[in-house]
């Protein structure tokens, strides 16, 4: 060893002894991490627990998005048979998925929960006009579950946990808000339920101000 | 004269059956070469990738051992583009210079015992020469051609520094690395490489270290590895395709399988540096057979001597590649530094020692005169480095020659 040193060869050993040390790397399409749950995916329009959409087509989405990729007409509802509680419901509903970014600001944005993101990110479309999302597209299912798309590779339950981020973030992200329920039911899902590793309330550092 | 070279011309007549075992040697070495550089090709980027906590090439094939064809297979249908101010023939020929004296190295290079092919005796190597060690030479420093003209003729300024860089270096180190060879030649006596391996081999395995051939060798060995790696370009002397400060080197400008050829030739060339390593130093294909068996059985004249060659060069090629995941590219200055005024003092130093050695032990002197030789011997090249050293103009007075 010490000859070693004399001649600086040290970093010989050093590569050496990686050879013997376990791989880093995940060989993806076969093997997958667990996604964290406050992932941003595709996205999805909720319902609520009666099967009403929650979007009232107001358009704040559209107006918050960076990449300008979503595109809303509100309308308003029949009187006979809303779609949404209230006045008006998201009549067009667009998210173009070339240009969005995934960065969730429409979801903070969204005065009603109504649109919140999936784990899903591999999705590949070979046109434009798949690219494009529409509102039967992003809107879940009668079983609260995102509709899955043939060009979607739905590996697992990637729509478990669709409403985290907003739920991590609700009451204009405010910290002292987080571990206490501030938002309506899912359809299929119900009241979420805080997240788990959340500080409970007064226990919040205010980090931010 | 020709009967010397191979048992396969002792009758002296030459009809179909000679020819022909000519040319399968021919083709067959020159099929190994390209399979081999296939296959180290993917033990570097295996052996790099377990050096780093990576897995490396793992789609193509069984551990991604095809991924080099694969890879080769894609040069080969791309585009290839010539500059507008390139000289278009020597342009075209450069890659051809460069692959050919890393296969013409390995002619003289053994690579087995006395074998019988068609049932014809003959020595398992292409040639062997009566000059051999001098062809390897000679070889070595035509490889440069192909990068020279390659960068000359790209007719661009970053292959033509590349080239430059390359011309330099290789004949900075060409001094060095025949200086390395040359305690083992004194020590043979002969320049034929299967006389070399010979010589080195004797009759018992363990003569190596009984009769201390590895005396005279060792240093010689040390200076020889580096100068080789300097000759093939290889990390950390890989200065001619310095990526950040050159784009690619003398190989910018091309493109498709003639860059495929630069590729193939410099890896050819460290296999074949490896081969010639074992050739001049480690014995070549001689190790113990296999005792239980006849000698004259064919696990014993074909396989085993093979088996022991194959060995001794993966080795060295796991070091080579050991290398290349250890050391950085070293700097410009240093690299001539290093060459001119440590390498070829050390070698020529060394030629001397190793002289003496073989001197000593031809004329079997007593203990007292051996003695006396080597204390005059050790006093002459301390004297001679001494004056070098004082001679030599240090850093801070060349500057201020230059004011």
């Amino acid at each position: 060893m010490g000859l070693l040193k004399a001649f600086r060869l040290e970093g010989f050993g050093v590569t050496l002894r990686q050879m013997f040390r376990p791989r880093l790397t995940t060989e993806y399409p076969k093997e997958k991490y667990d996604r964290p749950p406050r992932r941003h995916g595709r996205h999805v329009l909720n319902r609520y627990e009666d099967g009403m959409e929650k979007c009232i087509g107001c358009e704040l989405c559209a107006g918050v998005c960076p990449a300008r990729c979503i595109y809303v007409r509100g309308a308003d509802n029949p009187v006979d048979d809303p779609v949404s509680p209230g006045e008006r419901y998201g009549f067009v509903y667009e998210i173009n998925y070339l240009r969005c970014i995934h960065c969730d600001l429409c979801v903070e944005a969204c005065p009603t929960e109504a649109i919140t993101e999936t784990k899903l990110f591999e999705f590949s479309f070979t046109n434009k006009e798949d690219a494009i999302y529409t509102k039967d597209e992003l809107l879940v299912g009668d079983d609260g579950r995102a509709k899955r798309l043939p060009w979607e590779h739905w590996a697992g339950p990637e729509d478990d946990h669709t409403s985290q981020w907003m739920r991590s973030t609700s009451s204009s992200g405010d910290a002292d808000y987080a571990g206490r329920v501030n938002w309506s039911g899912e359809l299929g899902f119900g009241v979420r339920p805080p997240e788990t590793d959340a500080p409970a309330e007064g226990e919040v550092e205010r980090r931010w101000r | 004269m020709i009967a010397q070279l191979d048992p396969l011309f002792e009758t002296g007549e030459v009809g179909l059956e000679v020819f022909l075992v000519v040319a399968i040697k021919v083709v067959a070495a020159f099929a190994l070469l390209l399979v081999a550089v296939m296959l180290y090709i993917w033990f570097m980027r295996k052996v790099i990738a377990d050096m780093q906590n990576r897995i490396g090439p793992n789609r193509a094939g069984p551990f991604g051992v095809l991924q080099t064809l694969a890879d080769g297979i894609k040069l080969f249908f791309k585009e290839q583009t010539i500059p507008s101010s390139a000289d278009r023939p020597v342009f075209r020929l450069a890659p051809y210079l460069s692959i050919m004296p890393a296969f013409l190295m390995f002619c003289v290079i053994p690579v087995g015992g006395q074998v019988s092919i068609l049932g014809r005796e003959t020595l398992l190597q292409v040639v062997d020469l009566p000059v051999g060690a001098l062809w390897i030479l000679a070889m070595s420093g035509i490889g440069v051609y192909g990068i020279m003209l390659a960068g000359w003729a790209s007719g661009s300024k970053y292959p033509l520094l590349g080239s430059v860089r390359a011309t330099a270096q290789l004949l900075s180190y060409e001094a060095a690395f025949g200086l390395s060879i040359l305690g083992v030649l004194v020590h043979a006596g002969t320049l034929s490489t299967r006389g070399i391996v010979a010589d080195q081999y004797s009759t018992a395995w363990h003569a190596t270290f009984t009769e201390g051939y590895w005396r005279p060798a060792i240093l010689a060995f040390a200076i020889f590895v580096i100068a080789a790696l300097a000759e093939t370009n290889h990390p950390p002397f890989d200065l001619v395709e310095a990526e950040q400060e050159l784009v690619g080197g003398f190989n910018t400008e091309y493109s498709g399988i003639r860059f495929a050829i630069f590729f193939l030739a410099e890896f050819m060339n460290v296999i074949t540096m490896s081969a010639v390593a074992v050739t001049l130093f480690l014995g070549g294909p001689s190790g113990p057979l296999l005792g239980f068996l006849d000698e004259s059985n064919v696990l014993n004249t074909w396989v085993m001597p093979v088996f022991w060659f194959m060995l001794k060069v993966v080795a060295l090629l796991f070091a080579t590649v050991w290398v290349r995941a250890s050391l950085p590219r070293m700097r410009y200055d240093r690299l001539m530094s290093f060459g001119w005024k440590f390498l070829i003092e050390a070698a020529i130093v060394w030629v001397l020692i190793s002289a003496v050695f073989v001197y000593v032990d031809d004329k079997d002197y007593d203990t007292g005169t051996t003695i006396a030789i080597w204390f005059g011997v050790v006093g002459a090249a301390a004297l001679a480095l001494v004056v070098l050293y004082l001679c030599v103009p240090k850093r801070g007075e060349q500057i201020e020659e230059f004011r």
